[in-house]
């Protein structure tokens, strides 16, 4: 902050306005705090065209949702919500010590920033593991659209022990439209969580040779900006892809 | 940051002052967030009928901006930064709005 004030005497003399002391202000703004504003300001822009990205998705599925309903309803049964509750968890608990690392960064304690950016780590990997058992148990029950995609379970539910409305063939097969639509968005998301968890290891690198404890925190919030984004997606998805199709009366 | 000279209003304009969100504020949120997912997986097994899309939902879009505002910092920056983020949500419930009022009133069914 103290630079701030440093650099507010330019307006009085132009041509030779003083420089900031820290390493990371940069010359083309007037303050670190605009400097900073500006760097958040350009995460949301970034931030913006993803809610764009996945919106388009999610209104892909709304749409076919209301067209293949049936198959819609019969393909989200299939899915865990055991599983998909645990990982919720695991991704809030995720950008809650990402959460606890942007304030480590700002009152510059350098051990428990690497601390809680690794625990934000760990917890991204356990989310990716339960997603990995969660896609194992499609790949063998052949429920990955395409070719070998089984539709059996959707035609002949009692036959597997399912409680499910028998669906007519042709609307068994729009259960692949259901899959298609899970594995690209919960695909999408995950991609995203293996982006953020390599951005995570550079960080945690830096942080690690005390870059982000000396008062230079946007890496850090900026970061936690997109990783607190991919916690959002999974917030809007776990409700469509795992429980509004649930009917507990049958 | 007001106590100095700024005539032109270039050093801060937007008067955003920084504010450290406690870790205090950052549990009572992610405590928030669990129980609201419980609440929702809870919701799913009682049958609502046309409600219980609406209600998960709506559960979603309150983590959400509950994340936005405290996990995000939103609550504590600038109006720029506020705007910028109203006016993306705004924008896509604009083209999800105008999307949907062209499926709706086309003549599906009919094929």
């Amino acid at each position: 902050m103290d630079n701030a004030l440093v650099a507010s005497h330019a307006h009085t003399h132009e041509e030779e306005h003083e420089h900031v002391a820290l390493p990371q202000h940069c010359h083309h703004f007037e303050t670190e705090q605009q400097q900073r504003e500006a760097g958040t300001f350009g995460m949301w822009l970034f931030l913006l065209t993803e809610i764009m990205f996945f919106g388009g998705l999610f209104f892909a599925y709304l749409l076919y949702r209301n067209w293949y309903h049936d198959a819609f309803v019969a393909a989200s049964n299939q899915l865990s919500i055991k599983l998909g509750a645990i990982n919720t968890a695991v991704l809030i608990g995720s950008g809650y010590f990402m959460a606890l690392g942007v304030w480590a960064a700002e009152v510059r304690k350098k051990g428990l920033l690497v601390l809680f950016l690794v625990i934000t780590t760990v917890l991204g990997f356990v989310f990716l593991g339960i997603k990995y058992v969660e896609y194992h148990e499609k790949w063998e029950k052949h429920h990955i659209p395409g070719e070998h995609f089984d539709v059996s379970e959707f035609v002949n539910p009692q036959a597997y022990g399912l409680k499910e409305t028998p669906l007519a063939p042709d609307m068994a097969q729009k259960t692949q439209v259901f899959f298609s639509l899970y594995f690209a968005m919960t695909g999408m998301h995950a991609l995203h969580m293996i982006i953020g968890i390599g951005l995570l290891f550079w960080l945690i690198w830096r942080a690690n040779r005390g870059e982000f404890s000396s008062g230079y925190v946007a890496p850090i919030e900026n970061f936690g900006l997109y990783w607190h984004f991919v916690d959002i997606v999974w917030i809007f998805l776990f409700p469509l892809l795992y429980l509004i199709n649930r009917h507990p009366g049958s | 940051m007001s106590e100095y000279h700024d005539a032109a209003n270039v050093t801060n304009p937007e008067h955003a002052e920084h504010h450290i969100v406690t870790p205090m504020t950052y549990t009572i949120i992610f405590a928030t967030l669990l129980t609201l997912t419980a609440v929702t997986v809870g919701a799913a097994f009682v049958d609502l009928g046309i409600m219980n899309p609406v209600i998960a939902l709506a559960i979603a879009s309150v983590k959400g901006v509950v994340v936005i505002l405290f996990f995000m910092h939103v609550m504590y920056q600038s109006k720029l930064i506020k705007m910028t983020v109203g006016a993306g949500f705004f924008t896509f419930l604009v083209l999800l709005t105008m999307t949907l009022s062209d499926y709706i009133s086309r003549a599906w069914g009919l094929w």
